[in-house]
């Protein structure tokens, strides 16, 4: 298997956390001189893969050569000393330190003993020149940008290793210009014969910068591919794990009309966030449910987060019932009549702690203001009500949240928004990681829920859940709404063929 | 130019050439040698500590047993050279031995336990101090030839001023600690700890060793700090130095140094050391003031260097926002 060109091999890595399989038998091959891409949705391995190949977890099965030689990293120290660096999205350098302490900690340059500073000063100028970079190397890192904290990143990782570069979502918080400058540096080290590991979300970028790409799904390994040989909507179908049927354009332009005519009562226009999403429109009707589909990154949890007032939008306006309003906070969404399930149930959405009936009693809570405590007997008969209606189990009002299963967690944060009698909730990943039974029970309230005329947001990158259940589904791409879909146009394939769309189309 | 990094230092260092102008003003007798030898003599025990516990704080750790260990020192120290006759020399080198390897011991725990330093260090507070408790209750008095000999030993300064020995020795703890701090590799990793650990572990830093190091560093300079006291009461007394550690702490950080860790400077907390000095030396220039002015001070200096820091961060990082807005 092993032509002479690979770099780094890894063949049937495998890796289980408590019994649980996050990687299965997955297969990966870094030429010399190449960019790769390693793509996947969330959970599908990407990162426990990267892990295992730069020394911070240690793999259950499979093998790993380096230069064709066995290797077994067992610390991120051990495999930068192998030439495996790594260069971290976030967590990654120092903004204590200065450029120069940052590039050089670790391997200080020393005279008799103690740090040569002025050695450390001329030498971190010379590798920062060689990246085109010319700043002060003695200000603080903190006091530049995202985008030069980046190639420090990435001089010190290469000065450091030397043989692998392993980047972890460089682009996700750097505009246009500063991706550019990184990709030419990128290409830069790829000609000096590097192999380069990128994880991304951006398919433009990836088409734009990598030769070859690595797509997983749920731990196990889909292809590897040349991007020159792969069309986009294939590569798309490969990260969601579903086979294009019948790819069809034909009826476009029809089914425009559906319900349009209606006024809508929840107004966003314009509405949006500098470096989070671009400004779009949406209107949402009672009794609607509204898709939002989108890769993992692009912009579909930032929409939720603005629509519920997390983040506050820099341009636009929402209206409810023709009266403005300002969601400067996730009160003042759910004063308007607003909920939100979050994606991170375990950390955004449940106090573990807290018993059932407290976690539903929570939004009440707020609504009505901490001034007035709600009496332990409405609390208990708020609790009782939902526990029937919804049928969370165990039926125990007083069980500790965290003892629930994921499927009941769920339940019981819906419980919470319902019991405040919201006009929109919004639902982010409302099944992710939930078994198939609670499952059908989620999308069963949610169809339920919006015959009573509720309206629903449901965020999912499960196509076939979105396709069932959304009378409109909202198309995101790179931090734009780039489509929207309505009536039968709501289909798995268009979903996709919306996302594969390299040129924006304007919200029709 | 002054970099942002340097900004509470200078400003510290600025608050003490002010304060000291204007107690001169009211005093003018304050601006003597023999003031500042003295002041320098009087916090010399509380300065050795508090560069361990500049190390401490600016890996974003704590160490609240310094106090305690200072006490449990003095006793140790007393107890074995004033009562058993053991040659002050064995003496000093046994509990400097014995306070390192307690600091280490927290470090360990800190470190491979995961328990967080405020927690082990406060176990660690209790701990020392109960076994000061258990070697005496009494004070113990102290007299040695060697010991009478260090006590006596000074440079004159000129105007009448003595730079006694434990001046001298607190002097050079700074000295040797600045550049710990700033000139080796263990300093270098120290800041990298206090500015994120997640960070400086994966940048291949040895954290394991530099959380040991640092505790024991601080466990050597309580040890240190006990013998300078020790010398300067010449005795030893299980219920002396009860929240010397607090001292220390507001020292290092009206020297300037972030309680998060990451950021701050030995030569800091020196300073830190003399405004609180000052603050005394003013007190007992004035002669009707509560001593406990002092604290009532340093309390609003702390406040006063909190909110500064916290503008600082602000301040910065509305600076690189507006930086970026500039570059879109």
């Amino acid at each position: 298997m092993s032509d002479t060109n690979s770099l780094l091999e890894a063949r049937g890595i495998g890796k289980a956390f408590l019994g649980i399989t996050a990687l299965d038998g997955v297969d990966f091959t870094l030429e010399r001189g190449e960019i790769h891409a390693l793509l996947g949705e969330n959970g599908a391995g990407k990162s426990t893969l990267i892990k295992i190949l730069t020394g911070v977890y240690s793999r259950d099965h499979g093998t790993m050569r380096l230069d064709g030689a066995d290797v077994t990293p067992a610390s991120v120290a051990e495999a930068q000393g192998l030439g495996i660096g790594t260069v971290y999205q976030e967590v990654n350098l120092l903004e204590n330190l200065t450029v120069a302490e940052n590039l050089f900690l670790g391997r200080q340059p020393r005279r008799f003993g103690l740090i040569d500073r002025r050695e450390m000063r001329s030498r971190s100028k010379a590798l920062l020149e060689r990246y085109g970079l010319d700043i002060d190397v003695d200000a603080l890192l903190s006091s530049y940008s995202v985008a030069v904290r980046q190639l420090v990143a990435i001089a010190r990782a290469v000065d450091l290793s030397g043989k692998v570069l392993v980047l972890d979502e460089p682009t996700a918080s750097l505009d246009a210009h500063e991706v550019e400058m990184l990709f030419a540096v990128l290409r830069r080290l790829r000609e000096q014969g590097l192999g380069i590991i990128i994880i991304t979300h951006f398919l433009n970028q990836v088409y734009a910068v990598a030769d070859r790409v690595t797509v997983l799904r749920n731990g196990r390994l889909v292809g590897t591919r040349k991007l020159a040989e792969l069309p986009r909507l294939e590569l798309i179908s490969m990260m969601l794990g579903r086979e294009l049927q019948h790819i069809t354009r034909e009826h476009q332009a029809q089914d425009e009309t559906v319900a349009s005519t209606a006024e809508a009562p929840i107004r966003f226009s314009g509405y949006g966030k500098r470096g989070s999403v671009a400004p779009f429109d949406l209107d949402i009707r009672p009794g609607e449910v509204v898709g939002v589909a989108g890769l993992l990154g692009s912009g579909r949890t930032e929409t939720a987060f603005l629509l519920f007032g997390i983040d506050r939008a820099d341009s636009g306006t929402a209206t409810v019932d023709n009266q403005q309003i300002t969601l400067s906070s996730p009160e003042a969404a759910i004063a308007s009549g607003f909920g939100f399930c979050p994606e991170e149930r375990k950390t955004d959405g449940i106090i573990g702690d807290f018993s059932v009936a407290d976690n539903i009693a929570l939004a009440v809570q707020a609504r009505q203001g901490w001034a007035k405590p709600i009496s332990s007997r409405e609390k208990a008969a708020l609790a009782e009500n939902f526990i029937k209606s919804l049928d969370i189990r165990p039926a125990d009002p007083n069980r500790q949240m965290k003892f629930l299963s994921g499927g009941n967690q769920q339940k019981a944060i819906l419980a919470r928004w319902l019991a405040t009698e919201p006009r929109l909730l919004i639902l982010d990943e409302p099944t992710r990681g939930i078994d198939i039974g609670a499952h059908a029970e989620i999308l069963k309230m949610i169809e339920k829920l919006c015959a009573d005329g509720m309206s629903l947001v449901v965020i999912s990158s499960e196509l076939e859940e979105l396709t069932a259940i959304a009378h409109r589904v909202i198309v995101l791409s790179d931090r734009k709404h780039i489509a929207e879909l309505k009536g039968d146009r709501v289909t798995a394939d268009n979903i996709m063929q919306a996302i594969a769309a390299p040129a924006r189309t304007e919200a029709a | 130019m002054i970099h942002t990094r340097n900004l509470p230092f200078v400003t510290t260092l600025g608050i003490f050439v002010i304060a000291y102008a204007l107690c001169v003003l009211q005093f003018p007798n304050m601006l003597s040698t023999r003031v500042i030898g003295n002041l320098l003599t009087d916090n010399a025990f509380l300065g050795i500590a508090a560069v361990g516990m500049t190390f401490v704080i600016l890996s974003g750790g704590i160490d609240l047993s310094i106090g305690s260990v200072i006490a449990f020192t003095s006793v140790f120290v007393a107890v074995l050279v004033g009562s058993l006759g053991v040659h002050p020399l064995i003496a000093f080198a046994a509990v400097l031995v014995i306070s390192t390897l307690f600091g280490s011991l927290m470090g360990a725990m800190i470190r491979y336990l995961g328990i967080p330093p405020f927690v082990v260090t406060l176990a660690g507070m209790f701990l020392a101090r109960g076994a000061a408790y258990l070697i005496s209750t009494e004070s113990v008095p102290i007299s040695h030839e060697m010991i009478d000999t260090i006590q006596g030993f000074y440079f004159r300064f000129p105007g009448g001023g003595r730079l006694t020995a434990l001046a001298i020795l607190m002097l050079l703890v700074f000295i040797i600690g600045a550049f710990i701090a700033g000139r080796t590799r263990f300093g270098a990793n120290v800041y990298a700890i206090g500015g994120s650990q997640q960070s400086a572990e994966l940048m291949g830093v040895p954290v394991g060793s530099t959380t040991v190091g640092i505790y024991a560093l601080s466990g050597f300079l309580s040890g240190l700090a006990g013998i300078a006291y020790t010398l300067y009461t010449s005795s030893g007394y299980s219920l002396a130095t009860v929240g010397v550690e607090l001292d220390a702490i507001a020292a290092v950080v009206i020297g300037g140094t972030l309680l998060t860790g990451g950021v701050g400077l030995v030569a800091g907390t020196f300073i830190g050391i003399l405004i609180q000095g000052l603050i005394q030396t003013y007190i007992v220039f004035d002669g009707t003031l509560s001593s406990w002015w002092t604290k009532i001070v340093i309390g609003i200096l702390l406040f006063v260097f909190i909110v500064l820091q916290r503008g600082i961060i602000w301040y910065s990082n509305r600076r690189l926002a507006e930086g970026r807005l500039k570059e879109i």
